[in-house]
């Protein structure tokens, strides 16, 4: 029951500084982070204090109000700090590495003799958990419900996306252990969807025990939320749990080697990069060593993921713990004359999905090195139609973000709030003439949602 | 462009917060930032955004009515001149320079006047709300002036104009806020406070006219063919008959003079080859709606239609095609009913939207002859029904996702 979908809406913003697929090491980074702000709306309470020596896989925290979800150090060492911001609030916790990484003892375990109990506790107590995320909400999947699908997608479509066929070449075996272990967990399908558009490598068309679906479509095509809309959409009351294809491995690997080991390859890309190529790297790792001598110019942003939905992060700041990549694009803090650089000029450096710049234009291989300037104010919504135009679902886009600003919870409900993530209208926001914060907007709509219907 | 950069950054820390000036910043960030992108970063969610804002839309928006404008400046000089001389056979290409500067005479000046005193509203609300000026009214702005008859008294337009901004829209929050068009609300005002002003034989052709010349417009006249004595620019239709003044008026107002708008009307309107241009721009570049513009003259052609298949007075007798180049049924499909603040919002809705707006034009038109600019309030009127339409297609997404619901 494989099943073929084809879109025509949604926009690849092309981008100067796509990475190439050469892969160089990295020295074991001397520090990693386990940011709670990683986990939506997650409470930590730790385990550990600091300055007590941990294991990799060795529990640092767990969820305040749902104890068996524990979230491991990535490296052993020592803790090094638990650094509180407002309210106390546990911000990040920061791990010395030892030089040694040595792991918490387990064995490696067979899968396809596990029962899918066996498979959930030994994924809650290792700390692989927190890989599976849920929709509705898009929050860490709660393990006392029952997903009717997880799905997890082959590509991902953002503009600089790493290649995934790259990410995971030579991890086939654990990729097909990480499927096995997931099966275990639903009684409906595992869903793989790929690029039908692209080529995709043997492991994943390989894949056994799971629904291989394919999509063409532009981005957000390779987004799970577009997948499950349109492969077996959500309805209230139902769960779909989500996880990202590398990190499939990284559970595959647990339950081949016994060893929770989350090292990952990501993709250092965007325009500010000198050479943008693929390291290897583990989750939560400082970026310093990444980064240094490899940016181009002084004023830059570095962002943890891709452009659309990455977070901010330091020249020494830490890799986010979803993200397979880190994209250095340059700042837009300054002003822009508006008959050269603004809303009078020709525009030919703007990339838009309006036709009022000629991006439409301009040969399809131009590439554009965009910062992070909003090219205008905030505004109250006036152009119609233009959301519509990047957002393959049978939802009212604009109608549903303003249902989500006004805390209107059955307009949400009605309009199809179980079904979206704020990923989903990363492109929404991405071309909204009025500079509204979409993605906020949703995710403060889901919030509400959480803590009133849930 | 140093320079200026310069000025901006000396003056900036008067107009930020604790500075001496810090109340007047909306005016200090308005005029800035139409020399300057301001210098603000994404903090939340995408990191890039699209290199379009609502400047660079209404911006647009502005160019498409240049057409419309310099048609308007031209027609209006042919117009006052043909006033004056009382002779309507006067060739239309006759005194090109002299008609170009006796019309900018009379449009540059309602022009200015419609800024002037908009913007000096929009300032005030903006520093009494604490924002910079918002972009809608440069837009509105200019709709004003080419929706006026030229006769007009300034004063009229100013009083027209801060009644429009205030009620039409700052009362609701502003730009993106408004409920109905705020250029329409300024001529709807106009034609209910001094409907001496606004309507009969002699506000549109600007100037002193000859005793004894009427400088009515087509759907003045047309507006008699209801009545016992049906006139056609000044000459009573003698026979009498439903052909004979349809003829009259078809070889007074033909149809390609409607379309290019050779015709007494208000300053903007009369071209419909200049509303074409602008459509075709806005069109373009996505700012305008196909789907309300063209079900707005589909509506337009049905009603006409309807008509004359009723046929019970000459007025309904007037071919349905005559009826969308006549008056300001072009210029209101346009440029009025795509207003995408005022109109309804989604896809479906538009259409019922555009087509309702046409339709009920026309019904206004023919059957109240009181109301011969039948444009105006059909718009107006489905401005405040669109609201009513969107919840009703939103609600059958509702529904349709329900359903699926069920048959899962």
């Amino acid at each position: 029951m494989s099943k073929s979908i084809k879109l025509r809406k949604g926009l690849d913003i092309r981008l100067v500084g796509e990475a190439k697929t050469v892969k160089s090491e990295l020295p074991a980074p001397k520090m990693v982070s386990v940011k709670p702000s990683d986990f939506h709306n997650m409470t930590p309470k730790m385990v550990v204090k600091e300055g007590e020596t941990v294991k990799a896989g060795g529990i640092l925290f767990h969820n305040k109000y749902e104890e068996s979800v524990k979230f491991a150090s990535p490296i052993s060492g020592t803790v090094k700090a638990i650094v509180r911001g407002e309210k106390r609030r546990i911000m990040e916790v920061l791990v010395e590495s030892d030089g040694q990484q040595t792991y918490e003892a387990a064995s490696a375990s067979d899968v396809s003799n596990m029962s899918s109990e066996q498979v959930k506790e030994t994924m809650l107590a290792s700390g692989l958990w927190p890989f599976i995320n849920q929709r509705p909400i898009d929050v860490v999947a709660d393990p006392n419900k029952e997903p009717k699908a997880i799905f997890i997608s082959a590509f991902s479509s953002a503009p600089l996306a790493p290649d995934y066929n790259f990410l995971l070449e030579g991890k086939g075996d654990q990729f097909q252990a990480g499927l096995d272990a997931l099966a275990k967990l639903t009684s409906g399908k595992v869903h793989l969807t790929l690029d039908s558009k692209g080529s995709s490598n043997d492991i994943f068309k390989n894949a056994k025990g799971v629904q291989i679906n394919n999509i063409s479509s532009k981005h957000p095509g390779g987004n799970v939320g577009t997948q499950i809309h349109h492969i077996d959409p959500i309805n209230k009351g139902e769960f779909v749990w989500t996880v990202n294809a590398q990190d499939v491995a990284i559970i595959g690997r647990y339950f081949l080697t016994g060893k929770y080991d989350t090292s990952k390859v990501i993709a250092l890309t965007g325009s500010e990069i000198k050479e943008p190529q693929y390291f290897e790297a583990i989750a939560g790792a400082n970026v310093s060593d990444l980064l240094a001598d490899k940016i181009a110019s002084d004023n830059v942003r570095v962002i943890s993921g891709n452009v659309l939905t990455g977070d901010k992060i330091e020249q020494d700041g830490y890799l986010g713990f979803y993200h397979n990549e880190v994209t250095v694009i340059p700042e837009g803090d300054h002003l822009k004359f508006v008959a050269t650089k603004g809303w009078m000029s020709p525009g030919l450096d703007k990339f838009s999905n309006s036709r009022t710049f000629p991006t439409w234009i301009l040969p399809k291989s131009k590439k554009f090195r965009l910062d992070t300037n909003t090219n205008g104010e905030e505004r109250a919504f006036v152009v119609t139609g233009e959301l519509e135009k990047v957002f393959p679902f049978d939802i009212l886009p604009m109608q549903l973000v303003k249902a989500a600003i006004t805390d209107d919870i059955d307009g949400m409900e009605n309009l199809g709030i179980y079904e979206v993530a704020p990923e989903d209208f990363a492109l929404c926001e991405y071309v909204c003439t009025s500079k509204i914060d979409i993605q906020d907007k949703i995710r403060q709509g889901l919030d509400l949602i959480a803590s009133e219907c849930m | 462009m140093k320079f200026l950069e310069k000025i901006v950054h000396k003056h900036e820390p008067k107009f930020a917060k604790g500075g001496k000036l810090e109340k007047w910043n909306p005016i200090f960030e308005s005029f800035t930032t139409l020399a300057f992108t301001p210098a603000i970063t994404t903090s939340k969610g995408s990191h890039i955004r699209d290199g379009v804002d609502l400047k660079r839309t209404m911006m647009m928006v502005i160019l498409a009515l240049v057409p419309c404008l310099l048609f308007g400046i031209y027609n209006t000089g042919h117009w006052e001149l043909v006033a004056q001389e009382g002779n309507r056979a006067i060739p239309y290409l006759d005194q090109f320079w002299s008609k170009v500067g006796a019309g900018a005479f009379v449009v540059l000046p309602l022009v200015v006047v419609s800024y002037a005193s908009g913007l000096i509203v929009e300032f005030i609300f903006g520093v009494i709300k604490g924002h910079a000026l918002h972009e809608g009214f440069l837009v509105s702005g200019m709709l004003i002036p080419l929706v006026m008859p030229a006769d007009v008294p300034l004063w009229m337009v100013a009083v027209a104009t801060v009644f429009a901004v205030v009620i039409g829209k700052e009362i609701f929050g502003g730009t993106g806020m408004n409920i109905v068009n705020v250029a329409l609300t300024a001529r709807a005002f106009l034609f209910f406070a001094y409907p001496t002003k606004m309507s009969g034989d002699f506000v549109w052709m600007a100037g002193d006219e000859v005793d004894g010349f009427t400088g009515s417009t087509a759907l003045g006249d047309l507006a008699t063919f209801t009545s016992d004595k049906m006139m056609v620019a000044g000459t009573e239709v003698v026979e009498g008959t439903s052909e004979a003044a349809v003829t009259m008026f078809q070889n007074t107002y033909s149809i390609m003079d409607s379309f290019m708008g050779m015709v007494p009307g208000s300053v903007g309107e009369t071209s419909v080859i200049a509303c074409l241009i602008g459509a075709a721009l806005l069109l373009f570049t996505g700012v305008g709606s196909l789907r309300i513009m063209l079900s707005f003259a589909i509506g337009g052609l049905a009603g006409g239609f309807l008509m004359n298949a009723i046929g019970s007075n000459p007025y309904m007798d007037l071919p349905a095609m005559h009826h969308l180049l006549i008056g300001g049924f072009a210029f209101g499909a346009v440029f009025m009913a795509t207003d995408p603040v005022t109109a309804a919002q989604t896809a479906t809705g538009k259409i019922i939207y555009g087509f309702f707006g046409g339709l009920i034009a026309i019904f206004i038109r023919v059957l109240n002859p009181a109301y011969p600019e039948g444009v105006m309030l059909s718009i107006l009127f489905m401005n405040v029904m669109a609201p009513i339409i969107d919840h009703y297609v939103i609600q059958a997404n509702v529904k349709r996702r329900l359903k699926r619901l069920k048959t899962a």
